[in-house]
């Protein structure tokens, strides 16, 4: 039926094409990356723009408790991922335990930043230009982490019930890399908001 | 099974016989759960199809009330809300899914693979876009919200602000607008990302990205060009919501925010997608002029080269639809200057195209003939490109219908045209049935007069100074017999297009058969059955050329002895 198989000649060698999860997951982090380019670009530009306080000078306090956890959660989730290449589950699942740690210190680090922020310093997403591209830019990369962490604890369930094994290794990769782009992302976004915009 | 796939339900052959009504349950259920891309191929295709007569019954109305100047055919809110409508529709609703439509039929039968990488996301995908649409029209009903009657958005497709404020939109029609456009764009980036890691992953033994298909190949280009132009748009939307929702201030000039950062969003989006939208169309014309002037393709590597560097050149050409608000020379002069390079690889293509169909034993069979007429049309669009692309000239004719002329000579004369040729040059393979060539020329001739009469005469009327967007004009402004004369068009092109619609339902039922390759073409998704089993391929296809079916067909002479 298949006439194409009149030219399976044997074909010389050893036919191999690109993992689809790798692509599939730089394709959606190319996206996302555009997604978040604008909307450092609205925060950029409308830096000093506000015509009524509180200004970032006047209310932003540097986190760089959360910052230094969520950025050594990429450590452990590479961690992880070489442990799981071993295949030594015990610690895949302990490094991955620490990942999620990790990320939910930074959440909360966030949680306690805009509780004082709101209740505090009165500042709200309605307040003026700052509040609005403050918390929109915020929010979108706390909400990325809020999505992998939902995905690390699905698979960290998973590894607790001892039904990830070494064969899963690839698709645990393919999760690190968009673990790896939230915390890339939040270099860039520390660096607009806390750094330049301050 | 798969043999059956696209039989009505009456047709379909149960052992236990049971009633009708159950049946047709069963049909429709096969379709609603389906993860073929073959079948949500085809769901895209008609998807987009009925949402291209719903827009183009807008455009028509929209012609009736402007045929005769003071007409009361239309009243102004109700002619906003269908220019919105009709704009919103054909580029969200008719043009991605159309596009991505093919794409999914055809790129895995192309690269010789089961499926696409991922089947349940492009069901997924699939759905999104539907449900967006569905959202979009909701609006007619329920857009009016608690305001009072409903009503569409009528905010124009670009949406600018302030016009999308609270204060001046009312009620929840923009709120339709904005999220419907959200979550079909989220169905986009879905199937866009599954397209690259089909491509690039799925293919079959033997074919390196140096051999892949032309088509297959072009949708790789638009599909990483997705990712970066429909994302845009997204995250403007989001902003939009934030601000009609929660009191945010991006674009609300009052609390210091920008109306001018809206339009530079919408167009970094905007412009692109036109690229999206076009380089289908281009993918479509690679597959059908070798085809049917029985040549392959003339510089295979110069078209791929091309097509990647309009895909780059398109992200920085954006502001040439901001020359009259008001930029900086420089600005100005970069975006003359970047809008003009993207001739080079346009260029590139045709000649490509022309020197392809150069001493070929050209077929005009219906499909050929729609790219024929492409090919010609897309030139002149690309001329009356470069001139808006001047800035001076474009401070005098932007917002003209020399504009809406323009950018239609690209949408329909080009992209419609090759839309229609795919569905020509595809039709019998996704239903075993050969579409009818003699409704297939009257469709080509008629839509091809009413094309030029309609958007030929729109130059005129634009030179001679009617803005765009405008209800109504008075008579004494000398474009009544011009306007008439445009309208007139439009209603030829509404009948090819009814007759097009026709053949597609009677040749459904009553066409000849078509065998597994009715066009003697190359690829390999005519090795297959016309329809193709839902695994495809009884045997994984290995290939030699870009060319296997030539290859099969002509052992003496294949092409993989010239291929490098």
């Amino acid at each position: 039926m298949s006439a194409a198989s009149g030219i399976a000649a044997a074909y010389p060698g050893e036919w191999r094409t690109p993992s689809r999860g790798r692509i599939a997951m730089l394709a959606l982090i190319i996206g996302e990356a555009a997604i978040f380019t604008i909307f450092v670009v609205a925060y950029v530009f409308y830096i000093g723009k506000s015509l009524s306080g509180p200004t970032p000078q006047q209310v932003l306090d540097v986190p760089v408790f959360a910052t230094i956890c969520l950025l050594s959660s990429s450590l452990t989730i590479w961690l992880a991922e070489r442990a799981i290449e071993r295949n030594r589950m015990n610690a895949f699942t302990l490094w991955l335990g620490g990942t999620i740690c990790l990320g939910l210190i930074f959440l909360g680090g966030t949680a306690i930043e805009w509780h004082k922020l709101i209740y505090h310093d009165g500042l709200t997403i309605s307040t003026n230009l700052f509040g609005t591209t403050y918390y929109s830019l915020v929010g979108l990369h706390a909400t990325h982490v809020v999505v992998g962490l939902t995905m690390l604890t699905i698979v960290f369930l998973f590894a607790v019930a001892r039904c990830v094994e070494q064969k899963h290794a690839e698709r645990i990769s393919v999760l690190a890399m968009y673990w790896h782009f939230v915390d890339l992302v939040w270099v860039v976004v520390f660096t607009v908001v806390y750094v330049i915009g301050r | 099974m798969s043999e059956n796939s696209l039989r009505l339900p009456s047709s379909i052959d149960l052992t236990s016989s049971p009633s009708s009504a159950e049946a047709l349950q069963q049909w429709l259920h096969e379709w609603v759960v389906t993860v073929d891309h073959k079948r949500l191929g085809i769901l895209y295709i008609v998807y987009a199809i009925f949402f291209l007569l719903v827009a183009g019954a807008e455009a028509v109305a929209i012609r009736i009330q402007l045929a005769f100047p003071g007409n009361h055919f239309l009243v102004a809110q109700a002619y906003n809300r269908f220019f919105t409508m009709h704009g919103t529709t054909m580029v969200f609703l008719v043009g991605i899914p159309i596009l991505f439509g093919f794409g999914n039929y055809v790129v895995p039968l192309q690269i010789g693979a089961r499926d696409m990488a991922y089947p349940r996301l492009n069901a997924f995908s699939f759905w999104l876009t539907a449900f967006g649409g569905l959202f979009l029209y909701y609006s007619f009903l329920g857009g009016g919200g608690l305001y009072g009657v409903g009503t569409a958005p009528d905010v124009g497709w670009w949406a600018y602000a302030p016009l999308t404020a609270k204060a001046f939109s009312p009620g929840h029609a923009t709120d339709y607008w904005a999220l419907a456009l959200i979550v079909s764009g989220f169905g986009t980036l879905g199937t866009a990302i599954n397209i690259i890691a089909t491509v690039i992953s799925m293919r079959c033994k033997g074919m390196t990205m140096m051999r892949v298909p032309l088509f297959s190949w072009l949708m790789l280009v638009v599909s990483g060009l997705t990712l970066i132009t429909i994302t845009p748009l997204t995250a403007a939307q989001i902003m939009l919501v934030i601000d009609r929702y929660l009191g945010g201030h991006f674009f609300d000039t009052q609390a210091g925010g920008s109306a001018v950062i809206w339009m530079h969003f919408f167009w970094i989006f905007g412009h692109p997608e036109v690229y999206v939208l076009v380089l289908p169309a281009f993918a479509i014309a690679n597959e059908v002029i070798p085809v049917f002037s029985r040549k392959a393709i003339f510089g295979y590597p110069a078209m791929v080269a091309a097509s990647v560097g309009i895909a780059f050149i398109s992200l920085s050409v954006w502001a040439h639809h901001m020359f009259t608000v008001g930029m900086t020379s420089v600005s100005n002069t970069f975006f003359v200057l970047s809008t003009m390079m993207v001739g080079i690889p346009t260029g590139i293509k045709i000649f490509n195209w022309l020197a392809t169909i150069w001493g070929g034993k050209i077929r005009f069979a219906t499909p050929m003939l729609f790219c024929t007429a492409f090919l010609y049309q897309f030139l002149i669009a690309g001329l009356t490109g470069i001139m808006l692309a001047v800035a001076p000239w474009n401070w005098q004719l932007h917002n003209s219908y020399f504009v809406i002329a323009h950018f239609h000579y690209v949408l329909v004369g080009a992209i419609v045209f090759c839309i229609f040729a795919g569905i020509y040059y595809w039709y019998p393979k996704a239903t075993g049935r050969m579409l009818s060539e003699k409704l297939g020329k009257w469709h080509f001739w008629l839509f091809l007069i009413g094309f030029h009469v309609t958007f030929d005469t729109m130059h005129f009327v634009g030179i001679l100074g009617m803005p765009r967007s405008i209800y109504t004009y008075e008579p004494n402004r000398g474009w009544n017999t011009l306007n008439l004369v445009v309208s007139f068009g439009g209603i030829i092109q509404a009948v090819a297009v009814l007759l097009f619609a026709l053949n597609l339902i009677w040749s459904y039922f009553r066409g000849q058969q078509a065998g597994n390759d009715p066009w003697d073409a190359w690829t390999l998704e005519w090795s297959t059955t016309s329809p193709p089993p839902a695994y495809n391929f009884v045997e994984e296809p290995i290939v030699r050329s870009r060319r296997p079916l030539w290859d099969l067909k002509h052992p003496e002479d294949p092409d993989w002895e010239y291929e490098g």
